[in-house]
């Protein structure tokens, strides 16, 4: 072999695009978004460090894999090939409550599945979401009329984003979570403190020793929480 | 119906042959529409079951009902024959109102031990020599038998979690000094398939007892229907039963037992749409059950399940133009469907032609990627067995009895729809482990796939003028009091049945549904005792259960 082999060079003519254009001259449209523009010369952007891990939650969602019912069915497709949650900053599905941010409430809670579904909800560090996925979840649908069936999720766990259907389409879900991910974004989404039940219950009272005394026999760790107690049937 | 017809004399002379077997049991007579009730004593149930199964060869106990009527309990046991499911026989046990007692089946059909345990709960029978008679699908702390008549039905009920006991506080289950563990697996949990608890006790890695835990998916379905009318109200639900899309495969079973109590035939045109709805939800059935079921072996989230998912969708593309509806298609009428094939039907055809003739193909992938992959075959030949007549005496149906050697298929054996004018086999495999119960599904999908073809070529060449999707159905239906049906079709997990008992009104007062999951469920600790854990995650999945389905 030949040391003297000449050296491979691009042949620039050959791989020229718009594409590399841009990139060295940096002035192409496709990475000179608007956002570059008012950043004008400097890189650099100054942001409140709130805004900053809102946006950052808001665009890295860790979802429970949690699957209840015929709307997890639905759930799985939203995550699967066609639909791809993924694509949303939102695919990642994890199977232990720990290591997730989001849970996707997908059916009927009935009676003996509530305080264990709280218990998971429990598990979750903060700050969480939760979507609630169709009709079941949002009244108890069209089992709302049943002896064992759970009025909603809402009267166990807060939740965040209620995505209508029965079930909803995975369109729909995408929609959902889209929507909850904007809100995270601008730091809407509602409070993530969960108040069990008798402490609501206490809610107007001023703190005197006698409400204190009550609260504090409360074991906060076995309460199935209703949110809307009074009206709940 | 011209087929019941020609049952008739076969039955009865069946009959007098039965009741010169039970001759001294008998007190009375009934008259089910599905076959001839025998009424007995509530201490000889287990006399007479045993003889009939010994003796007479009745050796499916397909469904326990229990009702109360307003003067006393009644327990129904539906017995049926794997050879010959039209051949059946029913047992019903009347206990006294006041204090209802009554023997239990459970030494002559392992299956009755869920099937009394969840009459028990739900109605408030109690069952004597029971092995463990305790609530099954609502919790211990539950107050009252919620279909029992005098339950009050808008009262609700919490169950905090204090109120249950905490099972990891002390190991209650072994002795002081063994080394078995208790674990619990679920009801969150991404390997059982929806929210069901086991709780399994360990000897190092190996199951020595595992139990399932079910009811936290028990959502009233037989309330609802009883709650609903005929004509309208009860169709969606069958829908949420086993929802993998196996909706039009649910509601035949409705279909199937309202038309026959209500005497509707339905229009040929009409059942050939069915047939082939039915059995592209089969295949969107299968193909979810191959995709987990690879998903619980080797955690492959990523190419098996996706190939499933992306098969099943083109399966539910068809069923969305056919119905409206992803996955809640709520399509059929009783005497027939709510609307004709969707226009313009050469695109309809040609979409479903093209689906179902790419399916070797795919077929083809699947078994290159699944069976025929090693390390899926070491997991799963000769792990979950279970044998043949194990699988009988629990009532085990569909893909798990015949992947235990049991060549029993209701589309078959007991004709409906337009089944039995067409040209197709039933997928039988004798390994009786998890193995073969994967193989039947993939073969019945490309079963499926043929009958679909052809009921396209029938559809495609009806006369126009006689596409006649509906029979005449009267605005009300109102079936005689105390008419009793027990229908039975082949869901996609198996024997799916609708138990209904009429009383003049136009609503059910009794409503009772047999599910194939319930039945298969009760095997899994057959099938994984002594394994390891992996290998109990793989007959589950195996299973293939629906949670909805097992708790309804």
């Amino acid at each position: 072999m030949s040391s003297e082999r000449e050296l491979f060079r691009t042949d620039d003519a050959k791989v020229q695009t718009d594409t590399r254009d841009a990139r060295m001259s940096g002035q192409g449209d496709r990475f000179n978004s608007k956002l570059r523009e008012a950043f004008g010369s400097s890189p650099f952007i100054l942001t409140k460090f709130d805004k900053f891990m809102n946006w950052v939650r808001g665009s890295s969602m860790f979802m429970l894999q949690f699957g209840i019912a015929c709307c997890s069915i639905e759930m799985m497709h939203t995550y699967a090939v066609k639909h791809d949650l993924d694509r949303f900053h939102a695919g990642v599905p994890r199977a232990s409550p720990r290591q997730a941010d989001v849970m996707i409430v997908p059916g009927t809670i009935v009676s003996k599945f509530a305080p264990r579904m709280k218990r998971v909800y429990d598990q979750m560090p903060e700050p969480k979401f939760v979507v609630g996925m169709g009709s079941c979840t949002i009244s108890g649908g069209p089992f709302q009329e049943g002896y064992n069936v759970i009025k909603g999720a809402e009267e166990v766990i807060p939740v965040d984003i209620h995505v209508p259907g029965c079930p909803p389409r995975p369109e729909a879900l995408v929609y959902g979570v889209a929507k909850l991910q904007e809100r995270i974004a601008n730091g809407e989404a509602s409070p993530v403190t969960v108040k069990p039940y008798e402490l609501e219950q206490f809610g107007d009272l001023e703190r005197d020793e006698i409400v204190d005394e009550l609260a504090s026999e409360i074991d906060e760790e076995d309460l199935v929480m209703r949110y809307n107690w009074a009206d709940s049937p | 119906m011209s087929l019941q017809e020609e049952e008739t004399p076969e039955i009865e002379a069946d009959e007098s042959e039965l009741e010169a077997l039970l001759d001294d049991l008998v007190v009375d007579r009934d008259d089910h529409m599905n076959a001839p009730a025998f009424v007995i004593r509530p201490d000889s149930v287990q006399e007479t079951l045993g003889r009939l199964k010994n003796e007479a060869g009745y050796d499916h106990l397909s469904l326990v009902t229990a009702e109360e009527y307003p003067d006393r309990y009644e327990s129904i046991y539906h017995l049926k024959k794997f050879d010959d499911p039209t051949d059946e026989v029913s047992v019903v046990v009347p206990t006294d109102a006041e204090n209802p007692v009554s023997e239990s089946a459970e030494p002559v059909f392992r299956t009755a031990d869920w099937h009394e345990r969840e009459a028990y709960d739900l109605v408030g029978i109690e069952y004597d020599d029971h092995p463990d008679l305790r609530r099954i699908l609502l919790p211990e702390t539950w107050q009252g038998h919620p279909m029992s008549r005098d339950y009050d039905q808008d009262r609700p009920q919490m169950v905090p979690l204090r109120e249950h006991a905490n099972p990891l506080q002390e190991d209650q289950r072994s002795d002081a000094d063994s080394d078995t563990m208790f674990v619990n697996i679920g009801p969150h949990h991404p390997a059982t398939h929806g929210v069901l608890h086991l709780e399994t006790t360990l000897d190092g890695e190996q199951v020595i007892d595992v139990e399932p835990d079910i009811g936290y998916l028990h959502r009233n379905e037989e309330q609802m229907a009883q709650n609903g009318t005929y004509r309208h109200q009860i169709m969606p639900y069958p829908d949420r039963w086993d929802y993998i899309s196996a909706g039009l495969l649910n509601e035949w079973a409705y279909a199937r037992a309202a038309e026959d109590l209500a005497d509707i035939q339905v229009p040929e045109y009409a059942q050939v749409i069915r047939t082939m709805g039915a059995e592209l939800c089969r295949i969107a059935a299968h193909m979810l059950a191959v995709g987990t079921f690879a998903l619980d072996i080797y955690g492959d989230f990523t190419a098996i399940f996706m190939y499933a998912i992306r098969d099943r969708e083109k399966a539910q593309n068809i069923l969305e133009d056919l119905t409206g509806q992803r996955l809640m298609f709520n399509y059929f009428r009783l005497g027939g469907v709510v609307w004709d094939l969707p226009e313009p039907r050469d695109e309809f055809f040609q979409k479903t032609r093209e689906f179902v003739d790419e399916l070797p193909d795919l077929l083809e992938e699947y078994h290159d990627l699944i069976t025929g992959n090693e390390i899926l075959q070491m997991r799963t030949v000769d792990t979950g067995v279970l044998p043949t007549e194990v699988a009988k005496n629990y009532g085990a149906t569909g893909p798990v009895a015949r992947g235990s050697g049991i060549d029993y298929d209701l589309r078959r054996d007991d004709p409906y729809g337009y089944y039995d004018e067409l040209d197709w086999e039933v997928p039988v495999e004798d390994g009786c482990d998890n193995f073969s119960r994967l193989l039947v599904r993939l073969r019945e999908v490309e079963e499926s796939a043929k009958i679909i073809e052809q009921c396209v070529d029938i559809l495609e060449d009806w006369p126009e003028d006689e596409r006649n999707i509906q029979a005449n159905v009267p605005r009300t239906l109102r079936p005689e009091d105390d008419k009793e049906i027990y229908r039975t079709v082949e869901g996609a997990k198996g024997e799916l049945g609708v138990y209904i008992r009429a009383d003049g009104t136009e609503k059910p007062a009794r409503f009772k549904i047999r599910s194939p999951c319930f039945s298969n469920l009760q095997t899994l600790p057959e099938m994984s005792n002594g394994e390891y854990i992996p290998d109990m995650i793989a007959a589950l999945g195996s299973l293939d259960i629906v949670l909805g389905e097992v708790d309804r």
